[in-house]
């Protein structure tokens, strides 16, 4: 191994320390495997600890560079770095592979080794996309996620899961066609380089930047998914085992809108300007179906299938406010939203084990039967509902802030979303904590044990540590944040000024000042 | 007239190739049955004979027998290629034919006769000479995919392939004659020369033209030329299929590059909307019939067909006209990447195929790989390499295959066909998928799981290791196999 000038190559044995699993959990015995496993991802959760303790938050560019001629022509590197944007993320998957794993821990009785595989190999396929400085190398990892992805809903999945996994599959792949067509339009017209700030610098034509542009929202807008590309979501989640689940939610969404964040407002300026109407058009759209839609449910897991539509529309709004609350609300939210949905998918799946339904009916009366579970459960769904004090509120609220500076209808719409949220959300809770139990389940209902409890504690502590101190997450993004948006006042249309979308672009593009809220000092 | 002892030394691969045919062929009848693999074991001696001694030759141009013959790294590259391809056929062979109770020495002959065959194709510098190469080997793939010659399917399969086989001979035959008409030549240097000046004016240059298309077309299995492939690749010995659908295909390619661009550079304008649009209804028809199939051997013979298809994105690259020489050059490599590639993961799909058993039969319905996941995982997993690979996806050799040729396109201007071929890619997924599907994700019937296994032998074992290393190892250090095509690039003048 050759240590990079920048120091410890910190971010390739994060990637490479999964891959190691997969080989001891190969060669060990069936018993061991999920201690290895486990052992492994704990590790990796441990050696990207480094990337948060070791950050410089002042410094806007890459951090933790690595870069290695991989193929030599054309030249495509291997080449990594994070940013305040991506480190939090390659953090949050770190974080959440453990999980996985604890709460897989009886729910899967077949084929235990090859699902562990899965959930490392997944595990650095995703890392990979946040921390790939070279455009190739992202698309490799990419797309080589679709691969374990697929067999954890198609082998571990419920009793539609054939379908499920294809249509993830497929829907999944077909979008990426014509991210792989722009990669290599970028490649010739951005100076025949696949590195992602050497692109990002290049200046295109406007008319090219349209194309390139919906060649990225087809990637990423079936990713997070933005209405109306969300169709895959319900059924991928519904069908997916519970691990499935939550990297799917918790995970796999953020890979959309930190496309968006990463190459389509930085690379594309012009045509991020121009077609924002049309994204917050549809992220409003997906806010208020996505609510409207988990009002109806009948099914938990389809329930926050839904949810997360409605979520993840505040995530583009946010991003597309182009404003520095805004983008940071979104990349806190994606953050938020893999913590809260995360857990809330956990609670799905520690009570589906116990009685083997996720029919609301089925699973009344919870606050009786498991005390325990039912506070974990509140407190996860008021996290989703944005209750101050709790992470998602910081986040949302930093959402609608930005908005609001964008245009006053759209803030006052997405604000209608957070209605519909606790709506959904209480109504939730009404029916399977307080409300009536069915008697065929009451036996099956034992409260949490040791590894649940332990699974839930430290998801709680960061609902509650996100929501009550965020600055420490905040000071991490200021920086990369505050340059997306310098890119941004490159944009031409900016600099011609004119209509009122940019005179707020080129208000929010002045050295940033903390909001309000992290010092305490105004109430919202 | 003498024969130039150089000129000798410069085909000394090929003939050392064909001796070994004709010695094994004199060998078969006074070797005892149980001694037999010995001869598949001198065949395999010989391709690594040769291969050191062509690979002497790269980066070297020289010429032969008054210009009939050319060395060229890009031919050089082809037959390393194939060295490769026909040594893994005849290891996937040693297994399969006693199996399938087909064990005869001769067949090993026929594996080389094809090979000097496929050789003299990738070098020829003649159309006479390419001509040659192609009837040598398309008359042993005749002989050869009838080799289960006690069963009809097989049969059929050898016949058909010859009808059809003999019918494109001849339309290649006449456009040669046409051409040898108009310019007095069967060189492709001078029919160059001459080409130039006329183009399209002249109804007889442009007549021959797309008769060595058609020609050539069939030899590829390029729509609507394929007619033939699947009921051939169904019904052949499946090492022979395999055989047909990775070497003679990249041998026909080879030549019909060579054709094209050294003897019709000059007037690419002519042929090179008629190889586009050959190129994407192959690359459609392909991978659209192949979801509808249930038998995978005929379901490869499609996905075969589609592979075609994206390989003639190469071509059209190369043939592009008002582009940059090295863009061409850009197109050939990356066709030759990309067949490179094909190979691998092509005979590895039907090494699978060839040792699942079902009963005493070859399990070659999709259905019989039900379940395969939970009785043979590395087996299954394998498969899963394979597919994903032919499906293009990272990271795996496939990927990097379809991403040159698509940046070949992307250079050249093209970036519609590259959206075009990556649309029909997504489309492919469906059907590679579903053999993952059905061996991870179906519970097999008790009947399926008392009677499918996979029959291993040791050879068997190493072609396989052999095919999943160079699909994964292509698809994560691609970089010196890169080089290499770029280096042998045909050069433009």
């Amino acid at each position: 191994m050759v240590i990079p000038a920048g120091g410890f190559p910190w971010l390739t044995i994060v990637l490479l320390l999964p891959l190691l699993g997969v080989v001891a959990v190969l060669l060990a015995h069936e018993a061991l495997s999920r201690a290895i496993a486990l052992t492994v991802s704990i590790l990796t959760l441990l050696v990207s600890l480094p990337l948060w303790f070791a950050f410089d938050n002042a410094n806007a560019g890459m951090q933790f560079v690595e870069k290695h001629l991989w193929i030599n022509s054309p030249a495509i590197h291997y080449s990594l770095g994070v940013d305040g944007i991506s480190m939090p993320l390659v953090l949050l998957t770190t974080f959440l592979t453990p999980l996985c794993i604890l709460v897989s821990w009886t729910a899967i009785q077949t084929r235990m080794k090859e699902f562990l595989i899965s959930l490392l190999v997944m595990e650095t396929a995703t890392v990979g996309v946040f921390a790939a400085l070279d455009f190739v190398l992202f698309y490799v990892f990419w797309e080589t996620m679709l691969i374990p992805m697929y067999l954890l809903i198609g082998v571990w999945g419920g009793p539609n899961r054939v379908y499920a996994a294809i249509k993830f599959f497929l829907y999944t792949l077909a979008g990426s066609i014509l991210l792989l067509v722009a990669i290599l339009v970028l490649f010739f017209e951005g100076g025949r380089t696949f590195d992602i700030l050497a692109l990002t610098h290049a200046s295109y034509a406007p008319g090219l930047q349209s194309l390139l542009f919906w060649a990225f929202f087809a990637a990423f807008a079936v990713k997070v998914p933005m209405f109306p590309f969300h169709t895959w979501l319900p059924d991928a989640h519904v069908e997916a085992p519970t691990a499935g689940s939550i990297i799917l939610a918790s995970v796999l969404l953020k890979m959309g809108t930190y496309g968006f964040l990463r190459f389509s407002l930085p690379m594309l300026p012009d045509a991020t300007v121009t077609y924002t109407p049309i994204i917050m058009t549809l992220s409003v759209i997906a806010i208020i179906y996505g609510a409207y839609m988990a009002l109806a449910q009948a099914d938990l897991k389809k329930l926050i299938a839904y949810s997360s539509v409605s979520h993840m529309g505040f995530v583009t709004l946010g991003i597309f406010a182009l404003n520095a609350q805004g983008i940071e609300g979104a990349v806190l939210q994606m953050i938020n939203h893999g913590i809260t949905t995360g857990a809330l998918f956990m609670c799905v799946g520690i009570i589906y084990e116990r009685t083997h339904s996720r029919q609301i009916t089925d699973n009344g009366g919870l606050a009786n039967a498991m005390p325990k579970y039912a506070t974990f459960f509140v407190i996860f769904a008021l996290s989703s509902v944005g209750l101050p004090g709790m992470n998602s509120f910081v986040g949302e609220f930093l959402v609608l802030v930005g908005t609001f500076a964008w245009s006053k209808l759209t803030g006052t719409l997405a604000a209608l979303g957070i209605i519909l949220a606790a709506a959904y959300i209480l109504y939730l809770v009404q029916r399977i904590i307080y409300g009536p139990a069915s008697p065929q389940m009451v036996p099956k209902l034992t409260d949490l044990n040791v590894r649940e409890f332990g699974m839930m504690v430290p998801l709680v502590v960061l609902v509650f540590w996100i929501g009550l101190y965020p600055k420490p997450l905040l000071d991490v993004m200021h920086a990369s944040v505050a340059r997306v948006i310098a890119s941004q006042s490159t944009s031409v249309l900016v600099q011609q000024g004119g209509d009122g979308r940019s005179r707020t672009l080129a208000m929010t593009a002045e050295p940033f000042a903390h909001p309000l809220i992290m010092k305490g000092d105004v109430a919202p | 007239m003498t024969l130039p002892l150089a000129d000798l030394v410069l085909i000394l691969p090929e003939l050392l190739i064909v001796g070994m045919a004709c010695l094994i062929l004199v060998l078969d009848p006074i070797t005892p049955p149980h001694k037999k693999v010995l001869l598949a074991w001198m065949s395999l001696g010989i391709l690594v004979v040769s291969s050191v001694v062509t690979a002497s030759g790269f980066g070297e141009r020289v010429m032969a027998f008054s210009e009939l013959v050319v060395l060229d790294s890009y031919a050089v590259f082809w037959k390393m290629l194939l060295y490769l391809v026909s040594g893994l056929t005849i290891l996937l062979s040693m297994g399969y034919l006693k199996v399938e109770k087909i064990q005869l020495a001769e067949y090993y002959a026929f594996v080389l006769l094809a090979l000097a065959g496929m050789m003299v194709m990738v070098s020829g510098a003649d159309l006479l000479t390419i001509y040659l190469g192609i009837e040598l080997m398309s008359i042993t793939l005749y002989i050869m995919a009838g080799f289960k010659r006690f069963e009809l399917r097989s049969i059929e399969s050898s016949a058909k392939y010859f009808v059809l086989g003999a019918f494109s001979s001849g339309i290649l035959l006449y456009g040669i004659s046409i051409i040898f008409g108009v310019t007095g030549s069967t060189r492709l240097v001078e029919i160059s020369a001459v080409v130039n000046g006329r183009g399209i004016d002249d109804p007889l240059v442009f007549i021959a033209l797309m008769l060595l298309i058609v020609g050539f077309g069939f030899k590829v299995a390029a729509v609507p030329f394929h007619m033939w492939t699947p009921d051939v690749y169904e019904g052949a010995p499946t090492s022979v299929t395999a055989f047909m659908a990775v070497a003679s295909k990249a041998a026909s390619f080879a030549a019909f590059l060579r054709i094209l661009l050294e003897a019709f550079g000059g007037i690419k304008p002519d042929w090179n909307l008629l190889i586009l649009v050959i190129c994407i209804i192959t690359v459609a028809l392909g991978n659209l019939v192949a979801i509808v199939q249930t038998n995978v051997k005929r379901m490869l013979a499609y996905s075969s067909i589609a592979h075609a298809g994206y390989a003639l994105i190469g071509v059209v690259v190369a043939g592009w006209s008002g582009i940059e020489a090295a863009v061409s050059a850009q197109g050939v490599s990356s066709l030759m990447l990309y067949l490179a590639i094909y190979s691998f993961m092509t005979i590895g799909a039907f090494s699978m195929v060839a040792i699942l058993r079902k009963g005493g039969l070859e399990g070659e319905e999709i259905e019989d790989f039900t379940g395969l996941a939970k009785r043979h995982k590395g087996g299954a997993f394998l498969m899963l390499v394979f597919m994903v690979s032919l499906a293009g996806i990272p990271p795996t050799a496939g990927f990097i295959g379809k991403l040159y040729l698509f940046m070949a396109a992307v250079n050249a201007g093209l970036a519609w066909l590259a959206i075009i071929g990556l649309i029909f890619a997504a489309i492919s997924a469906f059907f590679y998928l579903r053999i993952v599907m059905v061996m991870y994700m179906r519970e097999p019937s008790s009947e399926q799981e008392l009677h499918t296994r996979l029959v291993l032998s040791t050879q068997v074992s190493f072609v396989l290791a052999c095919a999943v290393t160079g699909v994964v190892l292509l698809g994560i250090f691609p970089g010196p196999l890169v080089s290499v095509a770029d280096l042998s690039s045909l050069t433009f003048k």
